[in-house]
């Protein structure tokens, strides 16, 4: 055990937890907005507009996440059309590249979330919105969403956390986040198992601090 | 097309294996996972606190630390962990451990993890009285086992163990950071040599997903299977 090693690479790694942060937070939110529009697509009665939403989520969860980022920024930067419009001062860029394929992804197991969250909402529910006079829209907006959002709160949890860990792709893409500098610290210094520790150790209380946020919300929120 | 036919001219055959590889690979990992499932899922229910904690710091540890940093330690802690046993017997060359061995392993170790979880939830939701039941009857411990509890925890475990399968093969993709020839260190090679990675990638991505389909499938069949008499 080096535990100079291990001391000296902290500050290293709790800065790059920062980049990790950032990556995770600013896709989860581009992503939250990607899988509620989906998830109303899905619900949508038109064939081809809920065909279309299937078809977005079902190519995102049955493809793994290296890939996607791998098309988005070596795949895209091919297209020559591209190259020219505005779109290529993002798509030059890893970081953005990272964070589009973060968002489409997690956007996808977002939207099967919450479309069986929609789905479990009971019929009466609605019903007794329809028959107090309140319009469909309001109905939605004021009833359907906030009790779908609150059903489908453990399984969003559950999709926070697996996607904390999806940005550790980020580091094939030169990203240096903390799993891109620990795999840097390993591969100068030869001690895998100390990195290890303390990069794990940073994950598992990020995980722990996101797990516990989500529990609080889920009481707070809760019917009874 | 021609990026994919088969021959020295194409791309097609290394692709088929590396396809093949992906599938040997998954179904490895998820049997080292089975293994330590077999292993783990026992000390989750035991009513030893220790052995609890064991238990639970394994699931903890795994679902809480991404697939990538685990791969990195074994890919650089195995061949520390083997060339330190082996100079212990005098040998001081570098030894380099089989890709295909430590990624099996790595992505085998977060699937036991993920496989420990279902079939814990999986025994637990068995009826009480079927435990009794058994007891009742007087078989012994595997007769209980075998007879009794498996058959009933695999129907239950059957859909949740084809999300875990999905995940394992989803998971080999990271292997390639080791250099092991699977789908995507293919796609890598043939997008770096032919300067085409948006093609080789999307086609990587086909590959993918004809292989939860295809597996998919198969699932729902055994899942049948096993829901016979419900």
């Amino acid at each position: 055990m080096d535990l100079e090693l291990m001391i000296n690479s902290f500050p290293k790694l709790l800065s790059a937890a920062v980049i990790t942060l950032k990556l995770l937070s600013v896709s989860l939110i581009i992503g939250l907005f990607i899988g509620l529009l989906f998830a109303i697509l899905r619900l949508n009665k038109n064939i081809f507009i809920n065909r279309f939403a299937y078809g977005y989520s079902y190519v995102f969860r049955g493809t793994p996440l290296l890939v996607q980022i791998f098309i988005i920024y070596f795949g895209l930067g091919q297209i020559e059309y591209l190259r020219s419009t505005v779109l290529w001062a993002i798509l030059k860029e890893p970081y953005w590249c990272a964070i589009i394929a973060f968002a489409l992804n997690t956007g996808a197991y977002t939207s099967e979330i919450l479309r069986s969250a929609f789905q479990t909402i009971k019929p009466g529910i609605i019903e007794a919105g329809k028959s107090l006079g309140i319009s469909s829209k309001v109905i939605f907006y004021k009833i359907q969403i906030p009790i779908a959002i609150r059903q489908s709160l453990p399984a969003y949890g559950n999709e926070i956390i697996l996607m904390m860990k999806g940005t550790s792709l980020a580091s094939t893409v030169t990203i240096m986040d903390l799993t891109g500098v620990a795999k840097y610290i390993i591969s100068t210094t030869f001690k895998p198992i100390e990195v290890f520790i303390v990069a794990g150790g940073i994950y598992l209380f990020m995980t722990f601090i996101i797990h516990n946020f989500i529990k609080f919300l889920e009481k707070k929120y809760s019917f009874n | 097309m021609e990026l994919l036919a088969f021959g020295d001219t194409g791309w097609g055959d290394e692709l088929f294996y590396a396809t093949l590889m992906t599938i040997a690979v998954s179904i490895t990992a998820m049997f080292i996972g089975f293994l330590f499932a077999l292993i783990f899922t026992p000390l989750k229910l035991s009513k030893n606190k220790f052995l609890n904690f064991i238990a639970n710091s394994y699931t903890t540890i795994i679902r809480g630390v991404p697939e990538l940093l685990v791969i990195y330690l074994f890919f650089f802690g195995g061949t520390g962990a083997v060339m330190f046993v082996a100079s212990i017997f005098g040998y001081n060359e570098y030894i380099e451990i089989n890709a295909f061995i430590t990624g099996a392993f790595a992505i085998g170790i977060i699937s036991g993890a993920y496989s420990t979880e279902v079939f814990r939830g999986a025994i637990q939701s068995i009826d009480k009285g079927q435990f009794e039941a058994a007891n009742v009857l007087g078989l012994n411990k595997f007769g209980k086992f075998f007879k009794i509890i498996l058959p009933q925890t695999l129907r239950l475990a059957i859909p949740n163990l084809s999300n875990v399968w999905q995940i394992t093969l989803k998971d080999t993709s990271l292997i390639s950071v080791t250099g092991l020839v699977e789908i995507m260190r293919q796609s890598y090679i043939a997008a770096g040599s032919t300067r085409d990675p948006l093609f080789f990638y999307s086609f990587a991505a086909v590959l993918y997903l004809l292989l939860t389909f295809v597996s998919m499938k198969l699932i729902n069949r055994l899942e049948v299977r096993y829901s016979r008499g419900y």
